[in-house]
């Protein structure tokens, strides 16, 4: 449920209501801050956000991102390196053959 | 795209689909002997099918889908009160693209506008509140609809009307929540259900905790899943390794969105804005307690219920609509059947006049199943 | 084009029943606004067509039709009277037509502004120049406000398809390969955002062109082009569907092979289209052997509409679903014929 993307905030456009233009691959729209109002609203100019329904429902955490990349990423990498292994034993085991 | 493409790198994903094979080969589960995962949430469903998923992981694993699309489980009556709503003449009736082919009983909202009501499809509730302000001699309604996840934003709406002294916007309040159907459906003692993949939007509003439950009572597991293919098939390593270890906790693979206690600007906006009904309806899967919102006393000028006299329910004086006949979506959403195995699937029910709920946004399972199974789907079936 | 050089009889800003009222009136509208702008000067109530390509042995007529509503009716990249013509003229098109003649009709709605008309006309003008074909007859009819939305124009185009050629779906079999001249989509997008009602903003803009002069220079380069299809309402999906059935096999595509803007991807995102489904106006996809692919792609490519050229997938046997793709991520999808209109979503 509940459709969700990121986007860039590119700057705030009506401070009094919460309003910021936000950037989703060079769609823009303008979106409420309300939601991560808790913070300044000039820092969150730059920000990626997580929007729903025109609502910047969530900052996203660059940092817990690329720990979960990481690990997505070293699976991949353990995998390869094991089809390699399978690999260089068929091989080895076709050449004795 | 950022935090978009990354997730979607088929490198990493042969790497996890390895690892999930690992795991369940340990487990020694089996096409026949599956373990059954539920992926509550429609926004899975639809990445499900749209990556195909379900034919890439091992085939012990079987998807389970749940009830997790606010647009099905919507009940019959809401809709009839939403066309009745819309087609009176001095009310602007506005909407998520969703719900337009929901069908009531007499009409879905797509009729009722070919019937001549003023019907606007909008992409946000902000949308609705400047309809409102450049029509302030017409009534705007808004739809308001959804889990968690969309409730903060209808309720910073209201917030925002009630700041500006909007006189003539108001909400059609059918806002529902994620935690108490789960309990429905553990409750059950059919049920099948092994462990879930919880909703990542959902929860970055709510945060983790009100899952807890899940583990401690029902000593099942939960990985609360962002929605890209590379997150969805981490959550199901998760799940499993649980299993494997015996263990059921409420973990977050989602932690890039999701805070553990949630968006608390979100929380008191909800807090502030609804009370919960005695219970709510769902289609598919009966009255649920304590598993839908209504606007509460303080904010009753922003109620389309009160203000143009709708109640819910009993009070209503609307009985419960019956849910047409050979329907199994009750079935399919407690995962004791496929939605190929519903007798009405593809032959009385198409997405194109949608018989049951899960057929009725792309969201459903049986509407997934149908979009991305078209054909093959209801040969499977016959 | 003589209007500037005499004086405007027609006073009005706005068109008036009285404009389809036979009289002086709508003489002044039709003579000022359409003949006089389309090419050559005289448009008739009936067209006497010559044209020596018809006298050959072998060639063949191709005639088609298709009204067009809008809204709005002008967005980036077009307007109605563009779409009309490129509309007609590539039904033509992939059909192995050469176009040649178009008819324009006009459902004028009363309140319509002249200024608007005249923007119309003078881009369906500007296209038939570009894609060489003549508007040799048309009508106007002026309806009640709120009867039409501002203009419907309908179009219809006579072709004529030289002797030899035969393009047609069924002609497609296994091996063959798909290709699609550029972008997908961009109509469908700019169109979405253009309404306004989603407040989105874009720089997308319509791709609304003629394919004709791409589609001569492909038959050069590649004359065994089995089939083609203009990928207009329901997107490439819909047209590869048909193509599927029609030769009754299952078609192929590689999702990472699908020529997309960013932008057009952005949009689909936040509102949970697919892009395989939106509209396009300038876009076919063409079916060729394999031996004549990179022959196909260069030619394309040579024509200012085929810049973007690429294979995007291929005819098999036949298997249980007409069109399947394979995704970024490794699986495999079935890509269904579009159910109803496309809405945008929350979940
Ligand atoms: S096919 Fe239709 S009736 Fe059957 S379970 Fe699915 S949605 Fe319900």
């Amino acid at each position: 449920m509940c459709l969700g993307i990121p986007g860039q905030i590119v700057e705030i456009t009506d401070t009094e209501r919460q309003l910021a233009m936000a950037d989703v691959s060079g769609v823009k729209r303008e979106v409420s801050l309300a939601p991560v109002s808790d913070r300044p609203l000039a820092d969150l100019v730059d920000e990626w956000v997580l929007i729903h329904v025109g609502f910047a429902m969530a900052v996203i955490d660059a940092d817990e991102a690329a720990e979960t990349l990481e690990a997505l990423r070293g699976l991949g990498e353990a995998q390869e390196t094991l089809e390699q292994i399978a690999e260089g034993e068929r091989a080895f085991m076709e050449d004795r053959a | 795209m950022r935090y978009v493409q990354e997730f979607r790198d088929p490198v990493a994903a042969k790497g996890v689909l390895a690892a999930i094979a690992r795991v369940a080969d340990e487990i020694g589960v089996t096409k026949e002997d599956p373990v059954h995962i539920m992926e509550i949430c429609g926004g899975h469903t639809h990445a499900i099918f749209r990556y195909g998923l379900d034919k890439l992981v091992h085939e012990g694993v079987e998807f389970i889908h749940g009830p997790g699309c606010p647009v099905c489980v919507l009940p019959m009556s809401r809709v009839d009160e939403c066309v009745e709503l819309a087609e009176r003449p001095e009310v602007i009736f506005t909407t998520f693209g969703d719900a337009m082919r929901v069908p009531g009983t007499r009409k879905s909202l797509m009729q009722a506008k070919a019937d001549g009501a003023d019907i606007r499809m909008v992409y946000s509730p902000l949308d609705a509140l400047e309809l409102a302000r450049r029509n302030p001699e017409r009534e705007v309604v808004f739809f308001g609809l959804g889990f968690e996840t969309t409730t903060p934003s209808t309720a910073l709406s209201i917030q925002q009307a009630a700041r500006e002294g909007l006189t003539n916007f108001t909400v059609f309040c059918n806002h529902i929540t994620v935690p108490p159907p789960i309990r429905a459906l553990l409750s059950d003692p059919h049920m099948v259900l092994d462990g879930f993949v919880g909703p990542g939007h959902v929860s970055m509003v709510i945060g983790v905790h009100p899952y807890d439950f899940i583990a401690e009572e029902f000593g099942k597991p939960l990985v609360v899943s962002g929605f890209e293919p590379l997150d969805l098939l981490q959550s199901v390593l998760m799940v499993i390794e649980q299993i494997r270890d015996g263990r059921a906790e409420i973990e977050n693979q989602y932690a890039r969105v999701v805070p553990e206690y949630g968006n608390p600007v979100s929380l008191a906006a909800i807090e502030d804005v609804y009370e919960p009904r005695p219970s709510f309806e769902w289609r598919g899967l009966g009255e649920i307690d304590e598993s839908g919102l209504r606007i509460c006393d303080r904010y009753s000028a922003f109620d389309a219920e009160a203000k143009f006299g709708i109640g819910y329910g009993a009070a209503a004086g609307r009985a419960v609509v019956e849910e047409p006949e050979g329907c199994a979506c009750g079935l399919v959403m407690t995962g004791r059947a496929k939605p190929t195995e519903c007798p009405q699937f593809g032959r009385g029910c198409t997405p194109e006049m949608p018989l049951g709920a899960l057929m009725v946004s792309s969201e459903g399972a049986c509407a997934a199943y149908w979009q991305y199974g078209g054909a093959r789907a209801v040969e499977a079936a016959e | 084009m003589n209007m500037t050089s005499r004086v405007s009889r027609l006073r009005d800003e706005r068109v008036t029943l009285a404009h389809g009222g036979g009289g002086k009136a709508m003489c002044d509208l039709i003579e000022e606004v359409f003949t006089d702008v389309f090419d050559p000067p005289g448009m008739e109530d009936q067209a006497r067509l010559t044209d020596a390509a018809l006298r050959e042995a072998g060639t063949r007529l191709a005639f088609t039709t298709d009204s067009f509503v809008v809204t709005p009716v002008e967005f980036p990249g077009g307007d109605i009277g563009k779409i009309a013509v490129c509309g007609t003229v590539n039904d033509l098109v992939v059909g192995g037509a050469v176009p040649l003649w178009l008819s324009a009709s006009f459902i004028i709605e009363e309140g319509c502004e002249i200024a608007l008309l005249r923007r119309i006309v003078g881009s369906m003008a500007r296209e038939a120049k570009a894609a060489g074909v003549r508007i040799v007859t048309g009508d106007t009819k002026v309806v009640g406000r709120g009867s039409a939305d501002q203009v419907f124009v309908t179009t219809s185009g006579i072709g004529v398809i030289p002797a030899g050629r035969d393009m047609r779906a069924e002609s497609v079999e296994p091996g063959d390969i798909a290709i699609v001249n550029g972008v997908l989509g961009d109509h469908g997008a700019a169109i979405l955002a253009a309404r306004g009602d989603l407040a989105l903003s874009t720089e997308i803009e319509s791709d609304c062109q003629s394919l004709g002069h791409l589609m001569e220079a492909v038959l050069k380069a590649a004359p065994g082009v089995k089939a083609s299809r203009d990928a207009t309402r329901g997107g490439l999906a819909s047209a590869l569907n048909e193509i599927a059935e029609a030769a009754d096999v299952t078609v192929e595509i590689d999702e990472t092979a699908l020529p997309l803007r960013e932008e057009v991807k952005g949009m689909c995102e936040i509102l949970g289209l697919d892009p395989l489904y939106l509209a396009n106006e300038g876009t076919l996809v063409l079916f060729v052997p394999p031996d004549q692919t990179e022959a196909t792609l260069e030619a394309m490519r040579s024509t200012e509409a085929g810049r973007g050229a690429v294979a995007v997938g291929r005819a098999r046997d036949k298997g249980p679903v007409p069109v399947t793709m394979r995704t970024a991520f490794g699986g495999e999808r079935i890509v269904d014929m579009l159910v109803g209109e496309q809405l945008p979503r929350i979940c």
